[in-house]
């Protein structure tokens, strides 16, 4: 028999086998990531704790007996007081058949979690979107700074002198160091000025002229030697630059739900109207975020009957910008609120609706927004029918004569999730410039 | 001079060496136990940890699920949870041991005296392992797998490699051959083997074959009559059916299937053993230790160490206790084993009733020996569990109908219950009855090609059903056409159906 000593063998035997699972599970987070932006509301869409991903990619199925259902027996040890015959209620939870047993099938297989922060999420996000990476770092740094009045420095721009403080410092100096004060020197001119003005002096007279006039010279020398305000007296007050969401903004989601709108087309919109949520929290203290789904009537709706109820009936693009106006006029006064549109639709309008729509848009809308988006959506089928000829839509043609010329306003067609964010590319560049 | 084999806890090669050789005696010399040579090996404990996640074995082939057993078993680790094992022992010959650095020298004796000696007799001498496993090869078919899915990886790419394992690994338990055993190549023929298979394709590949018109081809393969039933249906090995009739395999994954399916086979018994494997070990290690003691080779002190461990390994929470996770079993093989040996020695009137013909035999490990080689866990426990041990253990039997709404004490540890729990616990342990029974019963692999996979329900306990879901999608991967499981019951009467067609390559 041998003993071998093998704890010198190179350890990490299985990294490969680790290298592998963690492959595996950032492309299950990814996908994760990726449905949950369906799945998600809007609002919570960048969380402020963090987000757990069950991962049912790495479970590891086997065929297996559930763990209740049918007729089964059980030996088990440690008997006290039971006879034979002796009846037990069933736990009530087991009742349900089975229908109900799929989560207690797990046998620990389902607890592996993985738990990303926000930040995480954003990266995950942005790369599955494949964004630009300046842009990245853009939606990501996008923070107002704020000032706050943090105490006292000896450096700053003369703006910020603080004069009590700079005074207070010169004057300890000055009667420190023996500066003569003004009113000292003043009485001194003004006795030299008499003893001067006397036109028969005496001896005793000159002779305190002479101590005079030299204790002015030494005076006059001090003075000069002593500034009235040295560079070690200033004081400036100092500020920190602290990120300050800088106010409160109001998101209106304007979207076409007529039956031409596909889940798919109403996948993209959600995808534009997240990422410009996403932008608008990072940029302000509150957000409101509204909902307008309209066909050829708009109405207010919370999230889920936005995304998910189909309606049908014709569509008039004008009233929803018409009850945007309302709920602006309502409840969002322009002094509080910085009001961001952002309209999603195929693109369909009834022609005679057009003038109101403009007329709304440009005397209205825009004059109060400070960005309005239109996002024109395509299903992924009619990319290729589109990008050889384009066949511009009633709303774009309208948009293209009037709002298009507008700083505040942005217009883009959509065919796939890859084409959502040049629209944003817009909005940062215009931001940016203002800022 | 004192007789100690070890008088501190830090071991030496030395002592390791001393100790060994003391615990051979005895377990040779004196309790004749027949192992196979033995090899142990020192790790740390990180090299444990590596050891764990490849279910033990020295060599493996690389898969994330074992980066995840990896992942898990570190977390809980290091965060104190769970202690590692002492031990792990893997049935080759010769039979390696490893034990960790870190354990005292007590432990170091103990560990030896129960991988070295009880597992390694109980896997040499137990018919399922002489039956069903190859400890010789085994070692050099690991090798193999490792190379193969190396060079598959390298010449498929990872993810279609990892593609087919993680189909193979689903299909695990349903991969054995539960009867018998065909016989197995060696390492020189599982190369060759692949390795023709290999060149034959490269060398008949004819690039002229392409240009054929399709019609003719198939002409020529409805003109070769298949027999009636060339699938030997129905098959309860799932991997087997599938690498040997799936129509949508290439070459390198019905190989990928095999080595999984070689690898499920191998560990069978094992699973089929676990209380007598498991018990042997534990009396073997117990007896052992006892005797050193005996002959004072080791201090009071050692043997105070060693019996804390001893009874916490063999300790079994009652079914109310918030620690019970089933029934222990180093607990009940150790017991049986322990009330073997009794009744051998000195049986009372109730052991000469029940097994008249061991009771007395006075010679306590010829029973035993003859019991670990003939035995597995269900049928060793409806020989042998005996009357006192039911009582020792007060063992009840709890039946559950589903048309009930209380579950039923069916049998105490009295005199009308022994027979009805010793049953009851036996079938507890049979493989037949654990693991869902579900074979290939249609292949329709003239018409639509699609495989009807049939679960002969036991007493109505249906499937996990999201697992079941899965795992059929991944048969339904591997066949490559639509796949159906379907639930029957005893009267025939079909319970319920999956269904899982694969999507249609564009």
């Amino acid at each position: 028999m041998n003993v071998i000593d093998r704890r010198l063998n190179p350890s990490g035997k299985s990294l490969p086998n680790r290298q592998r699972f963690i492959r595996l599970a950032k492309e299950t987070i990814k996908e994760a990531v990726v449905r949950s932006i369906r799945d998600r509301p809007l609002g919570e869409a960048e969380g402020e704790k963090v987000i757990s991903i069950p991962m049912k990619r790495i479970a590891e199925p086997r065929f297996r007996l559930a763990s209740n259902g049918g007729d089964r027996d059980q030996v088990l040890p440690g008997n006290k007081e039971f006879i034979a015959g002796d009846r037990l209620p069933k736990p009530k939870s087991q009742g349900g058949g089975r229908g109900s047993e799929a989560s207690a099938d797990g046998e620990g297989e389902d607890d592996f979690r993985f738990t990303i922060s926000p930040e995480e999420y954003l990266n995950i996000l942005f790369e599955e979107l494949e964004l630009p990476d300046l842009a990245k770092t853009q939606l990501k740094d996008m923070a107002t700074m704020k000032f706050h009045r943090t105490g006292h420095s000896a450096s700053g721009s003369p703006t910020n002198l603080n004069l009590v403080r700079t005074m207070r410092n010169s004057l300890a100096r000055r009667i420190s160091l023996g500066r003569p004060r003004t009113t000292e020197r003043e009485a001194l001119d003004a006795e030299i000025a008499a003893l001067e003005g006397d036109a028969s002096p005496r001896a005793a007279d000159l002779a305190r002229l002479e101590a005079l006039r030299a204790q002015k010279a030494v005076w006059a020398a001090r003075a000069r030697r002593i500034a009235y305000i040295d560079p070690v007296d200033l004081r400036f007050n100092r500020f920190e630059p602290t990120p300050k969401p800088s106010a409160q903004a109001v998101m209106f989601c304007l979207m076409d739900v007529s039956g031409s709108m596909t889940e798919d087309m109403k996948d993209l919109a959600k995808r534009f109207f997240l990422l410009l949520h996403m932008f608008l929290t990072r940029s302000y203290e509150h957000v409101d975020i509204v909902f307008i789904r309209h066909t050829s009537v708009a109405s207010e709706v919370d999230e889920q009957t936005f995304f998910h109820s189909q309606e049908t009936g014709g569509t008039v693009v004008s009233t929803a910008l018409a009850e945007m106006k309302r709920i602006i006029e309502d409840r969002y006064p322009l002094e509080d609120w910085n009001i961001y549109g952002a309209q999603a639709s195929d693109g369909d309008n009834y022609s005679s609706d057009s003038q109101t729509c403009l007329r709304l848009m440009t005397e209205d809308i825009l004059p109060v927004c400070q960005y309005f988006a239109y996002v024109e959506v395509y299903d992924r089928r009619s990319q290729e029918i589109f990008q050889s000829t384009l066949n511009v839509s009633d709303l774009w043609k309208d948009y293209e004569t009037g709002p298009a010329k507008r700083p505040n306003f942005a217009m883009k067609r959509v065919f796939s999730k890859a084409d959502v964010f040049p629209v944003f590319h817009q909005l940062f560049a215009k931001t940016r410039k203002a800022a | 001079m004192s007789g100690l084999l070890f008088e501190s806890g830090e071991w030496t090669f030395d002592t390791l060496k001393r100790t060994y050789d003391a615990i051979e005696e005895i377990a040779v010399g004196e309790m004749g136990l027949d192992p196979y040579p033995n090899q142990i090996e020192l790790i740390s404990s990180e090299q444990m940890l590596d050891a764990y996640s490849s279910i033990g074995m020295p060599i493996f082939y690389h898969h994330w699920s074992f980066g995840k057993r990896f992942a898990r078993d570190e977390k809980l680790y290091r965060k104190g949870y769970t202690g590692l094992a002492y031990e792990i022992v893997i049935n080759s010959n010769p039979c390696i041991s490893y034990i960790m650095e870190e354990n005292s020298m007590t432990m170091q004796a103990l560990v030896m005296a129960h991988a070295a000696f009880g597992h390694n007799h109980f896997f040499k001498n137990n018919y399922l392992f002489r039956e069903q496993t190859d400890a010789e090869g085994i070692l050099d078919y690991l090798n193999f797998a490792k190379a193969y899915v190396a060079r598959c990886e390298e010449r498929h790419g990872l993810s279609a490699v990892e593609r087919v394992l993680d189909a193979a690994h689903a299909l695990m338990d349903q991969g054995v051959n539960r009867y018998g055993r065909r016989p197995r190549a060696s390492l020189m023929e599982e190369k060759t083997r692949a390795e023709a298979r290999q060149a034959h394709a490269e060398e008949t590949y004819s690039d002229l074959w392409r240009t054929l018109p399709a019609s003719v081809k198939r002409d020529a393969r409805s003109d070769s009559r298949e027999p009636r039933d060339p699938m030997g249906l129905p098959e309860e090995n799932l991997l087997y059916f599938l690498e040997k009739f799936s129509p949508s395999l290439r070459d390198w994954e019905r190989e990928l299937l095999r080595i999984v399916r070689n690898i499920a086979q191998y560990f069978f018994p094992q699973r089929q053993t676990k209380v007598m494997n498991e018990g042997c070990a534990t009396y073997v290690h117990y007896k052992i230790m006892n005797r050193l003691f005996d002959l004072g080779k080791i201090s009071e002190g050692a043997m105070l160490e060693f019996l804390a461990s001893h009874t916490a390994v063999v300790y079994q929470p009652d079914f109310d206790d918030p620690r019970y996770s089933g029934i222990n079993p180093y607990a009940l093989g150790f017991e049986m084993m322990c009330e073997l040996e009794r009744i051998v020695t000195e049986p009372t009137a109730e052991d000469r009733a029940c097994m008249p013909e061991i009771a007395g035999r006075g010679d306590p490990m010829a029973v035993l020996k003859e019991a670990w080689a003939n035995y597995r866990d269900d049928s060793f426990i409806a020989q042998y569990l005996s009357p006192r041990l039911t009582r020792k253990m007060r063992l009840f039997k709890l039946t559950d109908r589903s048309a009930e709404t209380e579950y039923k004490i069916a049998a105490i540890h009295d005199e009308r219950g022994y027979v009805d729990v010793r049953r009851a616990l036996a079938r507890q342990y049979d493989p037949g009855l654990r693991d869902p029974n579900i074979q290939v019963t249609s292949a329709d692999l003239r018409g639509d090609r699609r495989l009807i996979l049939t679960h002969y329900l036991n007493n109505d306990v249906p499937l996990a059903e999201r697992d079941a879901e899965a795992v059929l999608a991944y048969v339904g991967e591997l066949w490559g056409f639509d796949v159906e499981l379907k639930g029957v019951d005893r009267n025939d009467a079909q319970r319920f159906s999956y269904a899982y067609s694969p999507p249609k390559a564009a």
